[in-house]
């Protein structure tokens, strides 16, 4: 990662008195430790970060120990709290999100990486890179006035007339739910799988897919068993990056999932997330055990996505894919 | 034999086809997300939403003046704040860094850009919220500040290891010492791609309202100085959206598009003066 360009002038000097103050009065030791603190403010924000939220939760953490992640009350009166409903949410449509991301994107991406030209390729692969950048709120605009109004009408009924015998597809469907926050949710995922795929896809060596032609495997064949399986770590990396952000996102979520704190087998039923509660609780949370309990589990939703961020990271750079931004 | 060919090739043509299917669907979204938006919010847009104030339910009218001013303050904050810190860090990671140290920087800097911006409008709430006792506009900024740093640190490291070694040597080979070869070489040859770095790092955060909704808060006035509680356009969509008044979705499709053309007005623009300016390698 380090070009040699940070070598320069970093040579080894022996540590003489007289070296140090030469090398302070041209400055440079000042500019080092100038530009040194300031990177240091980015470990020090990430470490107030997790202590805050640690120390702000203890209330909680005292009163329900880990009796807060198994119970499925939620009830600010009487200050009883469980975040089972929310986890359960916020996996259920993370899960949804995937299902439909994951296939949809990584044929796209192969569609991009392997068939189209490349003017073609490039230009597309900017269009979705501009569809990353959209506000989530954005979305859930979209979301509650074009999503909810079909779910409603048309997919929903679609699905229960042909579905309708298994139970997540069966109960009253009221447009929010499950189901459209994790449709919502693909589509804000799909530009992240598809453009880190398609980089990744594109590091796959020529020689790879040649000899698979050669030994006469189809186009599909080469791409499918060859280029693929090569890519495949980096893959994996940008679907958690995807799912990171899936578990993570809040606004589009919010307006669209029906802010129900119920555990419920329909992916038609009203549901809640945990970033979702914490958006719409956070503001009026005026009891201290109440506050203590959204503060929790803002820090699990932090750990989750930590980890799952770190993880991707480490495949990506493993593959020697490009970093995503 | 014969049967098995067939077979792998009509399988071969039918997947081949489903990835360009997927491909199509996927820019098309696109193009029906951007044609309904531009169409809803082109309707609802006049110029009462750019000069007036919100007005009481039940009232017709009014607009987002408020709002507009108090992104544009939150924005400025932000900027003030966060993109310094992000060029100085990443001014240390390209040209200082060690290895190990160096490697740290960089790996919690793109954990920070995963958190969640809920968690980060939580951490805000905490470190300045709390102990002012009152929402404020400097929270909102503190927020999204926090937010801008990463991203315009490792943008600018980028373009800073991208300006070629050669340069520095010859810097330092006319006696240049090493601060001031990135004052006045470095980072003047790094600077269309640094200031692009920011211009996309304000974008991305001008979007943003988790982190606002218990920092900035706001409001339907307007909010003199740093200490009160501001509106701005991301938390306005957001409210006037899941309000049950047909008027308030009219004004949320509107702030949707102004807020959407301001995105991608900064994202197109700086990728082409990007593609112009022979700046590459990110």
């Amino acid at each position: 990662m380090d070009s040699n360009a940070s070598a320069i002038g970093s040579a080894p000097s022996p540590w003489t008195v007289r070296s140090i103050r030469r090398r302070l009065v041209s400055g440079d030791e000042v500019a080092h430790i100038v530009t040194l603190v300031f990177a240091s403010f980015v470990i020090l924000i990430a470490s107030l970060l997790i202590n805050e939220l640690w120390v702000n939760c203890v209330l909680s953490r005292h009163a329900f120990g880990w009796h807060f992640w198994f119970s499925s009350e939620w009830d600010p009166v009487f200050e009883h709290f469980g975040a089972l409903p929310f986890i359960y949410g916020t996996i259920v449509t993370s899960a949804i999100a995937l299902v439909i991301a994951l296939p949809l994107g990584l044929a796209a991406a192969t569609f991009l990486a392997e068939l189209a030209p490349r003017t073609l390729s490039d230009t597309v692969s900017f269009l979705i890179d501009l569809l990353a950048a959209i506000p989530s709120v954005i979305y859930g605009l979209l979301g509650i006035f074009i999503v909810v109004p079909l779910m409603r009408t048309m997919i929903g009924p679609a699905l229960k007339s042909v579905f309708g015998f298994l139970p997540i597809f069966s109960g009253p469907n009221y447009g929010v739910g499950f189901l459209t926050a994790g449709i919502v949710l693909a589509i804000m995922v799909v530009p992240y799988i598809i453009s880190i795929s398609r980089e990744v896809l594109l590091t796959v060596p020529r020689d790879q897919r040649e000899a698979a032609l050669a030994l006469g495997a189809t186009r599909w064949e080469s791409t499918w068993k060859v280029v693929i399986p090569w890519a495949r770590t980096g893959i994996m990396g940008s679907v958690f990056l995807a799912l990171a952000r899936a578990l993570g996102e809040t606004m589009a979520v919010t307006m669209v999932i029906g802010n129900d704190p119920k555990i419920a087998a329909s992916l038609f039923a009203p549901g809640y997330t945990i970033a979702a509660v914490i958006a719409n609780e956070f503001s009026e949370a005026f009891g201290n055990v109440y506050r203590s309990s959204l503060i929790e589990l803002a820090l699990v939703l932090f750990l989750i996505t930590f980890i799952l961020n770190g993880f991707a990271r480490l495949l990506i750079i493993a593959t020697g894919g490009g970093s995503p931004s | 034999m014969n049967l098995r060919l067939t077979w792998r090739k009509s399988l071969n043509v039918f997947m081949l086809t489903l990835t360009g299917v997927a491909a199509l669907a996927v820019v098309s979204v696109l193009f029906l997300i951007l044609g309904y938006l531009v169409w809803n919010g082109w309707k609802s847009l006049n110029l009462d939403f750019f000069t007036k104030l919100p007005v009481p339910v039940g009232e017709m009218g009014g607009g987002m003046a408020n709002a507009i001013v108090g992104s544009l303050k939150l924005l400025l904050l932000a900027a003030v704040i966060g993109l310094p810190m992000g060029v100085m860090a990443g001014i240390y990671l390209a040209e200082f860094g060690g290895r190990t140290y160096g490697f740290t920087i960089r790996y919690v800097t793109d954990l920070l850009n995963g958190v969640p911006s809920i968690v980060i409008g939580i951490f805000v709430w905490s470190i300045v919220v709390a102990p002012m006792k009152t929402f404020s506009t400097f929270a909102g900024g503190v927020a999204l500040a926090i937010m801008v740093i990463p991203i315009t640190l490792r943008s600018s490291e980028a373009f800073l290891r991208a300006v070629p070694t050669s340069l520095r040597e010859g810097a330092m080979a006319l006696g240049a010492s090493k601060w001031r070869t990135i004052l006045t070489v470095v980072l003047p040859a790094a600077r269309g791609g640094i200031i692009t770095g920011m211009l996309l790092a304000l974008a991305r955060v001008a979007g943003e309202t988790a982190p606002l909704l218990f920092t900035a808060f706001g409001n339907q006035f307007w909010s003199p100085g740093w200490k009160q509680p501001v509106a701005s356009l991301p938390v306005m969509i957001y409210t006037y959206a899941i309000s049950p008044y047909q008027d308030w979705h009219r004004q949320a499709w509107a702030a949707g598009l102004v807020l959407l053309a301001i995105v991608l007005i900064a994202n197109i623009g700086t990728r082409i003066v990007l593609s112009r300016g022979g700046v590459r390698s990110v």
